[in-house]
């Protein structure tokens, strides 16, 4: 801690990298904390070393971003696990079992988002992954799944369905959840979503096409069953237009939205609500990313999901704000630079609404019922949740006690929301589930292992 | 049980690293991960629970701790999350580690 930086971004994704830049360009030093070894956040994975042109060119956009980042305002440390946040603010984060020791004037956590977890049973069969792994492994090393089926919802299962077919390695089937009625629905949205028209017909584009290449195509699909079939392929059931349906294949990759990663920011003591359109926790933010916490500013998906693009002006936006806040713009020129950005990111987030409805996940998602595993660390199924519930288990505290479901190391990044889920069915008081540091799980010898020149943290 | 990868090969990449997995030697791309290294290689489980049940990567950036495996002795290591390097001895884990054999 020999030298304080005027901001630590933790996360390098487009709402920190955009940060980030705003601040060098100020003449303001940032430290930039990220777990991956680049920057780049998982939209522009592996977009810095070769990528392939199947992946389009919403993903080359990036490009920019990321060379920014080479500023010599800008100290990057990659492969850093952040496991704690303190008042000052400090930040603690480890790297090779070494633990450091970060101070800054002011802390914007951009951590972004995660996929939302999709139970059902078999789920945890490994021939099972989300769509987002696949697709970060075709960012980050060209690997292609072998005639995959894709399942679930949303604009990113249609995104990887169609660079696969680019890849020349197209899925097997798509198999989507949303019904008609709820396209019905959502077209409610498009007078405010046309407002971000570019997007909307870049979603119709992709259905096209996907069509086009003849990917066998489901809509309205529910009952999503796994089994392990022949040399370890899955065997996937499900029941779409009122029959059972079978497909078997190496790989069955399912998706149902992203949710903004809020451990850190929870542990940092900021407030939380729920988002009942989302379905997803998010921390409160006002219009610049400010939280309750002093010093303490969240940008991007973290702060609720609005995608990439938005992820890009709100970061720029609150990286004005703490220059503002630090004194090294007066309003007037916060004002001048602010007003434009604000205008784009209101565009970017317009379709939001349109895609929440139009995508929004099933019941079988957010509540599982039966043997379905929920919690994947501790094996927990929804029948023992529920269960738990019915005994008496007041809230996701008393579920956690009662099953165990959340104490493992993924500390209910995989099962917080399918609980809730359980809990709010069940009649019982869905609070917002603790989180405590470490944030990551880190070892007691990690801890202790300060790096040279570290002071120890009170 | 012998499983092939689900995936199709990566391209080829002019560093190679060696690694062992449970004493075989297998070749990697040198940037990659260790998690990427271990999908391209095989597409059995990578870890299995304290009931045995087999598990492999699930979300590929760090949130699902399902590709734990033990590296050079210490076990719990996210392998989606470090780069794969020359002569690392990995191991899948079957169960739970022990305080035992933490540090």
């Amino acid at each position: 801690m020999t030298d304080e930086v005027d901001l630590i971004i933790v996360g390098a994704g487009p709402a920190g990298m955009a940060a980030a830049r705003t601040m060098a360009k100020n003449g303001a030093r940032v430290l930039l904390l990220d777990e991956q070894q680049r920057p780049g956040g998982q939209i522009y994975r592996g977009l810095d070393a070769s990528p392939a042109g199947y992946l389009g060119r919403d993903y080359a956009a990036g490009a920019g971003l990321i060379a920014s980042m080479e500023a010599p305002e800008i100290t990057y440390e990659g492969n850093a696990r952040v496991w704690r946040i303190e008042d000052g603010p400090r930040v603690l984060w480890s790297r090779d079992g070494e633990t450091h020791v970060s101070a800054g004037r002011a802390l914007l956590l951009a951590g972004g988002a995660q996929e939302r977890p999709v139970p059902f049973p078999g789920w945890t069969l490994p021939g099972v992954m989300s769509a987002g792994a696949a697709q970060i492994l075709m960012k980050s090393a060209g690997m292609l799944p072998r005639g995959a089926i894709l399942a679930g919802s949303g604009p990113l299962l249609y995104l990887v369905a169609l660079q696969l077919i680019h890849a020349g390695a197209p899925p097997v089937a798509l198999v989507e959840t949303q019904t008609k009625a709820m396209m019905a629905r959502a077209a409610w949205h498009l007078p405010g979503a046309l407002r971000c028209s570019p997007v909307l017909v870049k979603g119709l584009g992709l259905l096209r096409r996907i069509r086009a290449a003849g990917v066998t195509r489901f809509t309205g699909a529910r009952d999503f069953c796994a089994e392990e079939g022949e040399g370890g392929d899955v065997t996937f059931r499900f029941t779409a237009k009122g029959r059972a349906q079978e497909i078997t294949a190496p790989l069955l990759l399912t998706h149902h939205g992203v949710v903004p990663s809020t451990h850190m920011s929870r542990a940092a003591g900021v407030s939380h609500r729920w988002n009942e359109t989302q379905q997803a926790y998010q921390p409160e933010v006002d219009a610049l990313g400010r939280t309750n916490v002093a010093g303490v500013h969240i940008a991007g998906d973290a702060a609720g999901i609005a995608g990439a693009e938005a992820a890009a002006f709100a970061g720029e936006l609150a990286a004005l704000d703490i220059l503002r806040l630090a004194g090294k713009l007066s309003d007037k020129v916060f004002e001048a630079r602010a007003e434009p950005v604000r205008v784009v990111l209101k565009r970017a987030r317009a379709v939001r609404p349109f895609l929440d409805a139009a995508y929004a996940p099933p019941a079988e998602v957010l509540a599982p019922v039966g043997e379905t595993i929920v919690c994947r660390c501790e094996e927990v199924t929804a029948e023992e949740i529920r269960r738990s519930v019915a005994e008496g288990a007041q809230g996701p505290r008393q579920v956690k006690t009662a099953t165990r479901a959340g104490m493992g190391p993924c500390q209910g990044r995989m099962c917080e929301l399918a609980v809730r889920g359980i809990i709010a069915e069940c009649g019982g008081t869905p609070d917002l589930p603790r989180t405590r540091s470490p944030i990551k799980p880190v070892s007691l010898g990690e801890m202790a292992a300060l790096a040279q020149g570290q002071p120890p943290s009170d | 049980m012998s499983i092939a990868s689900r995936f199709l090969p990566p391209p080829k990449a002019d560093g190679t690293v060696c690694f062992t997995l449970d004493g075989e030697p297998v070749m990697a791309r040198d940037g990659d991960t260790l998690a990427v290294a271990i999908l391209a290689h095989t597409g059995a489980a990578t870890r299995t629970t304290a009931s045995g049940s087999p598990r492999a990567p699930y979300c590929m950036m760090g949130v699902c701790f399902e590709c734990l495996v033990e590296v050079d002795g210490r076990p719990n290591v996210q392998a989606c999350l470090i780069p794969v390097r020359e002569g690392m001895a990995v191991r899948r884990q079957d169960g739970l580690r022990g305080l035992r054999h933490d540090g």
